[in-house]
């Protein structure tokens, strides 16, 4: 391995600047991981409640009682919110990405550390003051994860409106400032800090994902951001941007002349990329994955970057898709539409380079390669009904039932969530040295896999029948009582999926503290994180620079000794010699 | 040395048949000689402040884009059972704007002196270091504190405009364009006060004879975040002109 000799640095001593306040990008990472996970659990409680509320309408919960209609709609608030905001965007980007994008670049650190403190800090204290809006008079808020005005902009509009409602947008206004520093160091890092010979086409997949991601993120944050605070306006200054003249329980409020729209539009505007913050890290640690557990370089690398910038790309100019229902020219909604379904032809392009990667392989079906194939497998089951929701005709129809629940969840949500169970399997060796275990590993992901979907795909067909959405009890319509099995048969699969969750959490545990030892390269992978100590040392590479001579995905090279060469092998580039 | 075939040959194999080249490309960490290399984090810095310059514009931007379609857009009168516009223009107190306007041009011209100030003073600190070698007398304008001065200055002419729009009876929930008239001024004024801390802050930090490029770094990337500022100002100033 070719190295030059550098400075060490001095790891921190003491408990507070190693482990709580600490600028080490892999503390940071590990932070950003456990803040998710509990945030995931949270969100994952309050969807069991609302599961549990739906078939048992009227039923009297232990210690929470009977869940009220406005309570299902704050339920269904927070879980949208605390899902997307603090798991989907923390966990990939924060936690994976900030652990590992300096390590797979070849850098000591974070272009700024104490900024990439700050931003953990910061979405900390948002997830602490988004948690508070359930212990305030009147409880959280019930406006939905999109927090359309007139109802998020009226306090008086309901029960959940008034403070719950205040901490709500404070939240998602902090939450906007830490992904924007955030963006700005990974941004900085990624084009300022690749070690020698790590050239833009040898960068990991995983991190050309994270560097799109932030992209999005820089410029989506700030717009939400805006919107976040004319919102706040509308509430506490009395000002008329998003409210029209109301009348709330007979009183004429003092706002004119908004428009409800508006905020439609900003808010999708940040929405859409949003969905693309979400997926892009988990399709670039799929593609990762693939490779290495194919033993075949991935097929198509400059294909599957220009693929993503592409989704990236049109990821900015379909926010209209979203709100065809809001009475739009025919016209825009025929371009949103037209463009909506041009991000078909990336997300395609990256589907059959996995297969392609895949093909005639000789795969080792281990935990992180399962959970891939399943990313894989979701992206395209939830992907196929985007096509269907892009016409306008059809969404009108479809667009407030379960299809559309049914279609974000695969594809953001649970596609997304398997990326990170995919990237935890894989790179928990590396963060915390030691192996999770194989077996109960595979019976996770089989009944994860199959709970659901189990969960998920009734969906569809729920909506296809008319089911509507965001409505707390459906047995006192005939025609949606008729369909009331469908909803039962989601929330026992759904009891048996977030059971299953129990055997993951307590894998991740037991393997922290007891698992067996990892090797530096138990999975025997090329990029850098693999050419490190495990776990890494403080400056990661242990007082040396890597340089690198290859690209991050050659395996099954003719005449190499083993099957795979590392980034930092020279072999490959004196082969040029001869 | 292995010798074996890549799967996907480098750049140059098959064009010259040259010994390769070094690796190309990548960043430097900063820490390759064991002192920090002020070069690589002056680039750096300056690369995160384009990021912050980006996220901040991205934040008027849809500011603007709020303004526009909210200007154009008629509310519906339930009495009279049609839609009119209840815009409603703000006389703005244009002199003292065009003042303040002044003011932080003439604070970006000695921002800007301040900046070559101290790029001068980092370029000459290792031939001044040369037992002997003397470069004459140094300018100490003070340049940096004139422009906080400058920067205070803006600030209290913003916090004038805002006290004589509402002797005028326009407050931030009297119209829309009021409303807009604030919040712009007020981000803005804002963000500027961001940069009138770092000055202080890079300030302080030739108080605690920080090494004169850690200095720079400081007052080079909050030069060009002002310049930014005032660029964003008269851009607001121009909207504020052109859409009345």
């Amino acid at each position: 391995m070719a190295t030059s000799a550098t400075v060490h640095a001095h790891a921190p001593e003491g408990f507070i600047r190693k482990y709580i306040f600490s600028l080490d990008h892999k503390i940071i990472g590990i932070q950003y991981f456990f803040l998710a996970l509990t945030a995931v659990w949270v969100g994952m409680f309050l969807s069991l409640l609302m599961r549990l509320h739906l078939i048992f309408p009227t039923a009297s919960l232990p210690l929470i009682g009977e869940i009220k209609p406005e309570q299902y709609l704050s339920l269904l608030t927070m879980h949208g919110t605390i899902m997307v905001f603090f798991v989907l965007t923390t966990a990939p980007q924060g936690g994976f990405g900030n652990y590992f994008l300096p390590i797979q670049i070849g850098a000591p650190d974070m272009a700024f550390p104490v900024l990439n403190m700050l931003s953990f800090w910061t979405t900390f204290v948002a997830f602490v003051v988004m948690i508070a809006a359930f212990f305030v008079q009147g409880g959280a808020p019930l406006h939905g994860w999109t927090g359309y005005p007139p109802l998020s902009a009226i306090p008086q509009a309901g029960p959940g409106e008034g403070l719950g409602a205040d901490l709500w947008i404070t939240s998602i206004a902090i939450f906007c400032l830490a992904s924007l520093m955030g963006a700005l160091n990974f941004l900085t890092t990624t084009l300022d800090m690749r070690a020698k010979g790590m050239t833009l086409m040898r960068m990991p997949l995983t991190v050309w994902s994270w560097f799109i991601t932030a992209i999005l993120g820089l410029l989506a944050f700030g717009v939400l951001l805006s919107a976040g605070i004319l919102l706040l306006l509308d509430r506490n200054m009395g000002t008329s941007f998003y409210v029209p003249l109301v009348v709330v329980n007979g009183q004429i409020l003092g706002h004119k002349g908004g428009s409800p729209l508006l905020w439609q539009h900003l808010f999708w505007f940040f929405g859409h990329p949003e969905v693309y913050i979400a997926i892009l890290p988990g399709m670039g640690v799929t593609s990762q994955i693939l490779s290495t557990f194919s033993r075949k370089p991935i097929f198509g690398y400059k294909a599957m970057v220009y693929a993503m910038l592409a989704i990236g790309f049109f990821g900015f100019m379909v926010w209209g898709h979203h709100m065809f229902m809001s009475g739009m020219s025919p016209y825009s909604a025929f371009a949103f539409s037209i463009l909506t379904m041009c991000i078909g032809v990336p997300s395609a392009i990256k589907t059959f380079n996995w297969l392609g990667t895949m093909y005639k392989a000789r795969i080792r079906f281990q935990t992180p390669m399962l959970y891939a194939i399943g990313f894989v497998s979701l992206f395209v089951s939830g992907g196929l009904s985007g096509p269907f929701l892009a016409q306008p005709v059809l969404d009108i129809q479809l667009h407030d039932t379960y299809f559309v629940v049914g279609h974000f969840h695969l594809i953001m949500g649970v596609a997304a969530i398997f990326g990170m169970f995919a990237a935890t399997y894989y790179w928990v060796p590396k963060m915390f040295g030691r192996m999770m275990n194989e077996f109960w590993g595979r019976i996770h992901f089989f009944i994860t896999l199959l709970g659901t979907y189990a969960i998920f795909m009734p969906m569809h067909y729920l909506g296809i029948a008319g089911g509507t959405r965001r409505y707390s009890q459906y047995t006192e319509v005939a025609y949606l009582a008729k369909l009331q099995p469908i909803h039962q048969f989601m929330t026992y699969a759904a009891i048996i999926t977030i059971a299953a969750q129990f055997i993951f959490v307590i894998n991740l545990f037991w393997t922290i503290f007891k698992g067996p030892k990892a090797s530096d390269n138990p999975w025997e992978a090329t990029t850098l994180e693999w050419t490190t100590a495990t776990p890494p040392p403080h400056d990661n590479f242990g007082g040396v620079t890597p340089v690198v001579h290859n690209g991050p995905y050659e395996y099954g090279v003719p005449g190499a000794a083993k099957d795979y060469v590392m980034q930092t092998d020279p072999a490959i580039s004196t082969a040029g010699a001869h | 040395m292995a010798t074996y075939i890549p799967t996907r040959p480098l750049d140059h194999i098959g064009h010259d048949q040259k010994p390769p080249s070094p690796p190309q490309g990548g960043g430097d960490d900063g820490r390759s000689d064991g002192y920090p290399n002020y070069g690589a984090r002056l680039r750096r810095a300056r690369l995160g402040l384009i990021c912050a310059i980006v996220t901040v514009s991205m934040v008027f931007i849809s500011l603007t884009s709020a303004y526009i379609v909210r200007r154009g857009l008629p509310t519906y009168d339930a009495v009279k059972q049609g839609y009119f516009r209840d815009w409603g223009e703000v006389p703005l107190p244009w002199l003292l704007l065009a003042i303040n306007t002044a003011i932080l041009l003439v604070s970006s011209i000695t921002m800007e002196g301040a900046r070559r100030q101290i790029t001068r003073r980092a370029a000459l600190a290792p031939v001044q270091s040369i037992p002997g070698v003397s470069l004459g007398e140094e300018k100490n304008f003070p340049w940096l504190a004139i422009t906080v001065v400058l920067g205070f200055g803006f600030l209290l002419g913003q916090w004038l405009a805002w006290g004589e729009l509402k002797a005028r009876g326009f407050f931030v929930n009297t119209n829309p364009d009021s409303s807009f008239i604030y919040l712009f001024t007020g981000a803005h004024a804002l963000h500027l006060f961001g940069g009138v801390v770092a000055m202080i802050w890079a300030g302080v930090t030739s108080l605690l004879h920080r090494p004169v490029e850690a200095r720079r770094i400081a007052i080079d990337v909050t030069a060009w975040y002002w310049h930014f500022m005032a660029v964003l100002w008269i851009y607001l100033f121009a909207l504020f002109g052109f859409m009345r």
